[in-house]
């Protein structure tokens, strides 16, 4: 077979120009959602790259610049004791960064395998686990994450695994309808006259038909993790200080001086606003864009 | 072949067994208003290489049938209650998941009817073409990739090598079944079954697909069932007809025989429903009167009773069983028409 396994007709490789394409027409179509990437991108470009960044540490302690409002040599103005807030600010993007995306991937890892499991097989197996589900979505998550952190103390770890867990199990549901959808398809059982196996169909047929709902989940749960991550450290029961996350620093230092200093707590909230917002716009426009119906079409 | 029991539906007698044997299939169905027999013991041989058509109208069977023998029945509500299908000597229906799995595309290869919704839109056609080769001949992507891109322009598909690449919905309907074809071929298989393969194309495309299928099903020498509710693809194509009607077989003959000379009034009564172009004009079509049987709620005799013009009360009682009535000609009916 060696002699026919020349590259003209290897697979064909055009991932590079389609995603071009997809980008453009994000920036065409929906240009509100857009602007939502860039900021999502500019966003991870500062978590990823704040020891850059920062033009101050995070801890810097500055005795005589406490409380300074903003300049050019502190475009976010100082706190109480003198540390830079854009610096502080740049690092918490870089907490946020880091529990948004484990949080949310762990959660969309979990959506993924219990919804396409119980949608595919479906029967008594789907109708346990999804009773299971209900019980576990009628919990109020803030009660169950406070449990935990009281149980195991703060710390990255523990919100990381609660939320995903959490949001992973309420999101099986998501990705388990779009299954159901999915499966009723000529196609899936076409697969199976050609005699592919369950997980082969589930991971070649079903998967990629459900990467649309997967991706728009995964991008709305970030938004949704450092927003429930900074209700923790405003409720200290986040990261514990002296990290500077978004949370921590608006309950902190941004509601005791609030008066003498609004910018401590309009900094890292405006932080918030912004990246939830435009996360939340980012994932609205994926969603309405990602038809695998619309996808090599020129 | 000699100690199965009857009712042989008259394969021609070839060296050896046929190459598929169904024998005594029943298939049920659990509804909410209560079993359903889809296919009542339905037994057919099909030979290596043979075309066998199986005809009847919606809700006949025929479908059932064909996906039975595969296996492919959901289950529930559907299930396999008895019978045998021989495929050269092993019965699919006793065959562990993993077995019937590798026969599946490999050795049985199936065709859908609708090919706008039976290729995966997120898979390249390629990647479609390739994967049963990739699944049953463990060769490698690109080893498929070109048996793929040889089977797609066997199926006259222009400038295959590019098209690979190419997503379904960038094909039109007849180009996808020929890519369905394709996928049917790609592991050689020794028979083929298609379900109604051109009904959602248009009337030209459809004579196009059928030839094409014929064609290479007659090269590769594979077998072929074709079900359709069209009498007009079957004079063409098939070398025998299977005539279902309510779950069960009613007529089967060499095609020639069935056109020459219906035995069935059913079958009588379809041929009469056909528009013909050599027929005078001017002539009505004759319609069967009444409505297709409800499956759920058979009558205890013959199905087709309710509708047929030569019924009788023993028609009524008892169900006819199917008879010899000519060389490989069976029909079931009492009377003599």
């Amino acid at each position: 077979m060696a002699s026919v396994a020349d590259s003209a007709i290897a697979p064909p490789r055009r991932q590079r120009s389609a995603v071009l394409r997809f980008v453009g027409r994000l920036f065409r179509e929906k240009p509100l959602g857009a602007a939502g990437a860039v900021v999502f991108v500019l966003f991870l470009f500062c978590g990823l790259f704040a020891d850059l960044l920062a033009p101050y540490g995070m801890n810097q302690i500055s005795p005589i610049n406490r409380l300074k409002p903003p300049s050019l040599q502190f475009p976010f103005g100082t706190d109480n004791l003198g540390r830079d807030m854009l610096s502080r600010c740049l690092y918490g993007a870089q907490l946020s960064v880091i529990i948004g995306f484990c949080a949310a991937g762990l959660a969309t890892l979990i959506s993924v395998v219990l919804g396409i499991l119980t949608g595919y097989l479906g029967g008594k197996f789907d109708l346990v686990t999804q009773r299971f589900v209900d019980a576990w979505m009628s919990f109020p998550d803030l009660i169950i994450l406070i449990v935990v952190v009281s149980v195991l103390g703060p710390g990255m770890p523990q919100i990381i695994g609660t939320l995903g867990l959490l949001l992973g199990i309420a999101g099986s549901r998501i990705i388990r309808s779009a299954v159901v959808s999915v499966r009723e398809n000529m196609y899936v059982h076409a697969a199976q006259s050609t005699g592919a196996s369950t997980f082969r169909i589930l991971w070649r047929h079903i998967l990629p038909n459900v990467m649309p709902p997967v991706i728009v989940l995964f991008t709305t749960r970030v938004g949704v993790v450092i927003l429930v991550e900074s209700g923790l450290s405003f409720l200290g029961l986040g990261v514990p200080p002296p990290a500077p996350t978004w949370g921590g620093m608006l309950s902190g230092a941004g509601r005791t001086f609030m008066y003498q200093g609004p910018w401590l707590a309009l900094a890292p909230g405006l932080c918030l606003t912004v990246v939830v917002y435009a996360t939340n716009m980012f994932g609205d426009a994926l969603r309405d864009l990602l038809d695998p119906r619309m996808r090599g079409s020129r | 072949m000699d100690s199965l029991p009857e009712p042989s539906t008259g394969a021609p007698r070839l060296a050896g067994a046929p190459l598929l044997q169904v024998r005594d299939l029943v298939t049920t169905f659990r509804t909410d208003r209560g079993k359903v027999v889809a296919v009542d013991r339905v037994s057919f041989d099909v030979a290596a290489g043979e075309t066998v058509a199986i005809v009847g109208e919606s809700g006949s069977g025929k479908s059932v049938t064909a996906l039975s023998i595969l296996r492919l029945i959901p289950n529930p509500p559907g299930r396999i209650e008895q019978g045998e299908v021989l495929f050269e000597g092993r019965d699919l229906l006793k065959l562990d998941d993993a077995s019937i799995r590798a026969v599946r595309g490999d050795s049985i290869a199936m065709i859908f009817q609708e090919p706008m919704s039976s290729l995966n839109p997120a898979l390249t056609v390629g990647m479609q073409v390739a994967e049963p080769i990739n699944l049953h001949r463990k060769r490698s992507w690109t080893a498929a990739f070109a048996r793929a891109r040889d089977l797609l322009s066997k199926v006259s598909i222009p400038d295959a090598g590019s098209r690979l690449g190419s997503y379904p919905h960038q094909f039109s309907g007849g180009m996808r079944q020929r890519v369905m074809i394709a996928m049917a071929l790609a592991c050689d298989p020794k028979l083929i079954i298609a379900d109604e393969p051109t009904t959602a194309l248009d009337v030209t495309v459809q004579a196009q697909i059928l030839a094409l299928l014929k064609q290479l099903t007659r090269e590769s020498k594979s077998a072929l069932i074709l079900i359709t509710h069209d009498l007009g693809v079957v004079a063409r194509y098939a070398d025998r007809v299977v005539v279902m009607y309510g779950g069960r077989i009613v007529e089967t003959a060499p095609a020639a025989d069935l056109y020459a000379k219906p035995r069935h009034p059913y079958t009588r009564g379809l041929m009469a429903s056909i528009p013909r172009l050599d027929g005078e004009t001017g002539s009505r079509l004759v319609p069967i009167e009444g409505q297709p049987p409800d499956l759920a709620n058979l009558p205890p005799g013959c199905a087709f009773a309710p509708r047929c013009k030569h019924v009788s009360e023993r028609c009524r009682a008892a169900l006819p069983p199917l008879e010899a009535v000519g060389a490989r000609h069976y029909r079931a009916c009492f009377h003599d028409a």
